[in-house]
């Protein structure tokens, strides 16, 4: 037999181990695809940094025809739920117990103060425990106020108007739907899930379990034993990307403007270099409950925090922004983002997926320095 | 007293699974301490050196002015001043800065004429919610140049206006580090625990040494108790040296007491004890115990409230948020931390964890012996 044939032979051996002991085992199935779904399915309908229906408290202490007005911006803002009281102590009270995120208040002298031209005051408290909320909802008001203007302005009375105005353009996602981001981040996870955690076990496995050996006094080399691990679970981890950006794109209307193309092989780097980080940890640590740990700790919860894909890399201290560079999921993010949202702009893409390629090259190539230690030993 | 002797034989074996190897001694404690110092840093909806470009086309004292307010803010950082309109998509295109600020030729002419001026801002949409916050400190900027202008008389009112004076309560300088921070030990904890406890009847399973186990003379009730324990010891343990980090590292303020949040960690950790052993208990191998912990952590790290609010869902999920264990502790953190919320506000949150854990942990030793006949 040429050296080829005897190649592939091997190659299928291991593969057939591989892919049993996947069937065998539906939890690792489970993991490549009914855990996507409920986290799209989550994601999809639940869960939005978009705040609407904010219960606010509006206290009148005028009850003039203009303060009414404004009242009734903000009864119909899709964005608040009002709740109408007449005293402050009332409200305050409210806001402590957390029963509305916020008071809109009109003092007494608001319509007096309008009428004699003077700026007239209204007090918008909101609880400032959740920042990120607190913010959002400043901007609603803010928002609900400037239309009021705007409508007076329409009916040819008399308003202020700032001396300089903001013309905003969010570019790539106009109305700025958090889901349109958190969708591509969340295909982010669930293949550093699936390449991290399922690879971490599968070596490790095989020496706690001692049929390593077994495998060592079989004529497969550790090319064939590396690629026979990675494989399978690249292909599960692919079939749960495609999952994913299906559901979301043809479901919850996530925009895909790039290419189908450039996504498959960029995720495929991804996935690579996810893979090979596993099978770093599993053929560096022989045990099973420590490599599960590491893969958790240095792997997926990494991709959740240092990757740029809820929180801003930007904004965290240098040292932060450094050991960021390390993490697979940084610049898998940062190419599913533009994917989705922007398209083929290859100058964000192209450093991003050399990156990935170093590092898919570096962890294999480590991994298999390692596993060749061991046979050695 | 023989029932003691037997507990402490098994919890004494199950410590010593953990601690006799080094590996395994060193990353229930080591990594989640870096994880809890790191992540401090990184989770965070405050905004730094948000790369920005500016095109002037007015090129006027009154447009410099403005622009400077921009310099001077630690909240955005120029990267270039751009001399062409087409530079705009290129520098956003290839994300070279996060936006562009653009000054039309008749910023100053509309000033002095009593026109709106207009400052436009082109701010790349990839990640929405960077770019809402990152408007939002850019309204502020220009609200407080407009209400300048108007001090130093060099524009006039030209009419009634109204202004929005807003105060943020109990968290003034609305940082968002607090929120984040005083959250973030209960869910390292968890994934800490989690990992100990599912893994712990699994990997007797597999290596076939729990039906040993079972045929020594111990009851359901008694391996329960023995396998709960260190998980119950290193998840406190952690959870209190990240409450620690919390106050003294990243000077979040500790205004409720000592004792309360003690009890609300330690009603956490059970419940989490509880689904780490119910997941044990019904995995045979190590793989699916680790596979079914995280069937459980993701979709409770998203539903609990830690980087997306709870209010925001719609009201069916909302509801469904109630049986997530780590929803009750983020609340009951962050009002300890806080508020100085006492055992008496925190109850509310922690009865749902006990009754949790009064149905995971007997549920889980009844699993024991079915689950491998």
């Amino acid at each position: 037999m040429t050296p080829k044939a005897l190649f592939f032979m091997r190659m299928r051996g291991i593969l057939r181990k591989e892919v049993l002991q996947i069937l065998r085992d539906p939890s690792s199935i489970a993991l490549a695809i009914v855990l996507p779904l409920v986290l799209l399915f989550i994601f999809g309908y639940g869960v939005t940094l978009d705040a609407d229906n904010v219960p606010m408290a509006v206290v009148l202490s005028d009850n003039g025809p203009a303060a009414r007005e404004v009242a009734a911006r903000f009864d119909q803002s899709p964005y608040f739920k009002t709740l109408h009281l007449t005293s402050m102590t009332k409200a305050v009270a409210l806001l402590n117990q957390r029963r509305v995120d916020g008071i809109v208040h009109l003092q007494s002298d608001f319509a007096a103060r309008l009428d004699t031209s003077k700026p007239a005051p209204v007090q918008v408290i909101v609880n400032g425990i959740d920042a990120n909320r607190a913010r959002l909802i400043q901007g609603y008001a803010r928002g609900v106020l400037e239309k009021w203007m705007e409508l007076r302005r329409a009916r040819g009375e008399s308003v202020a108007a700032p001396a300089v105005n903001i013309s905003q353009r969010i570019w790539f996602n106009e109305s700025a739907v958090s889901r349109n981001f958190l969708v591509p981040g969340l295909i982010t996870l669930i293949m550093t899930l699936i390449g991290i955690l399922l690879t971490a076990l599968v070596v490790a496995r095989e020496w706690e379990r001692g049929t390593m050996e077994a495998i060592l006094v079989t004529p497969i080399r550790r090319i064939d034993l590396l690629l026979g691990k990675v494989l399978p679970y690249f292909i599960l981890g692919m079939m749960g990307m495609g999952l994913s950006v299906w559901v979301g794109v043809t479901l919850f209307h996530v925009p895909f403007r790039g290419s189908i193309w450039v996504l498959f092989v960029l995720s495929a780097l991804f996935m690579l270099a996810s893979s090979g980080f596993g099978l770093l940890i599993s053929s560096a640590i022989r045990v099973q409950f420590v490599a599960a740990q590491i893969s958790i700790l240095a792997g997926f919860l990494p991709a959740l925090f240092l990757s740029g894909l809820i929180f801003d890399l930007g904004s965290t201290p240098l040292v932060i922004r450094i050991v960021s560079h390390v993490v697979p999921a940084r610049y898998f993010v940062d190419i599913s983002h533009t994917l989705f949202m922007a398209g083929d702009v290859w100058p964000v893409l192209l450093p991003n997926a050399l990156a990935l390629l170093g590092m898919a090259v570096i962890f294999i190539s480590l991994a298999f320095r390692k596993i060749t230690k061991r046979l050695e030993a | 007293m023989d029932f003691l002797r037997r507990i402490i034989a098994l919890t004494m074996k199950e410590f010593i699974m953990i601690l006799k190897d080094p590996k395994s001694r060193f990353v229930v404690i080591g990594p989640p301490l870096i994880q809890f110092f790191v992540f401090g840093y990184a989770a965070t909806y405050d905004l730094k050196n948000v790369s920005y470009a500016v095109f002037d086309e007015s090129r006027t004292p009154e447009s410099r002015q403005l622009l400077s307010r921009f310099e001077g803010s630690e909240n955005f950082e120029l990267i270039r001043t751009l001399l062409t309109e087409k530079e705009i998509a290129f520098m956003i295109n290839r994300e070279k800065v996060r936006l562009v600020i653009h000054i039309g030729p008749e910023f100053s002419r509309d000033l002095h004429n009593g026109r709106p001026a207009t400052l436009q801002v082109i701010v790349d949409g990839r990640n929405s919610n960077v770019a809402l916050i990152a408007l939002g400190y850019i309204g502020a900027i220009v609200e407080k140049f407009n209400r300048d202008l108007v001090k130093e008389g060099v524009v006039g009112m030209g009419g009634p206006g109204v202004v929005l004076v807003d105060r943020a309560w109990f968290n003034a300088n609305l940082q968002s580090r607090w929120f984040i921070v005083s959250a973030l030990g209960g869910i390292i904890s968890m994934v800490v625990v989690m990992i100990l406890t599912s893994l712990s009847v699994a990997r007797e399973r597999e290596f076939g040494t729990f039906d040993q186990l079972l045929v020594a003379p111990f009851n359901p009730g008694e391996i329960l108790v023995g396998k709960s324990l260190p998980g119950m010891f290193f998840g406190i343990m952690d959870a209190l040296i990240f409450a620690a980090g919390a106050v003294y590292w990243f000077g979040v303020p500790f205004r409720g007491s000592v004792g309360t949040l003690v009890l609300a960690l330690g009603c956490f950790i059970l419940t989490i004890v509880g689904v780490g052993l119910l997941v044990s208990s019904l995995s045979m191998t190590m793989q699916q115990a680790l596979l079914g912990s995280f069937v459980f952590m993701m979709p409770s790290v998203v539903l609990s409230g830690f980087a997306t609010p709870i209010e925001n869902m719609p009201h069916w999920l909302q509801v469904g948020t109630l049986l997530n264990p780590l929803r009750h502790i983020i609340t009951a953190l962050r009002n300890i931390f806080l508020e100085g919320a006492g055992v008496s506000m925190v109850w509310s949150q922690l009865w749902p964890l006990l009754l949790m854990a009064a149905f995971t942990l007997p549920l889980a030793g009844w699993m024991f012996r079915h689950r491998s006949q």
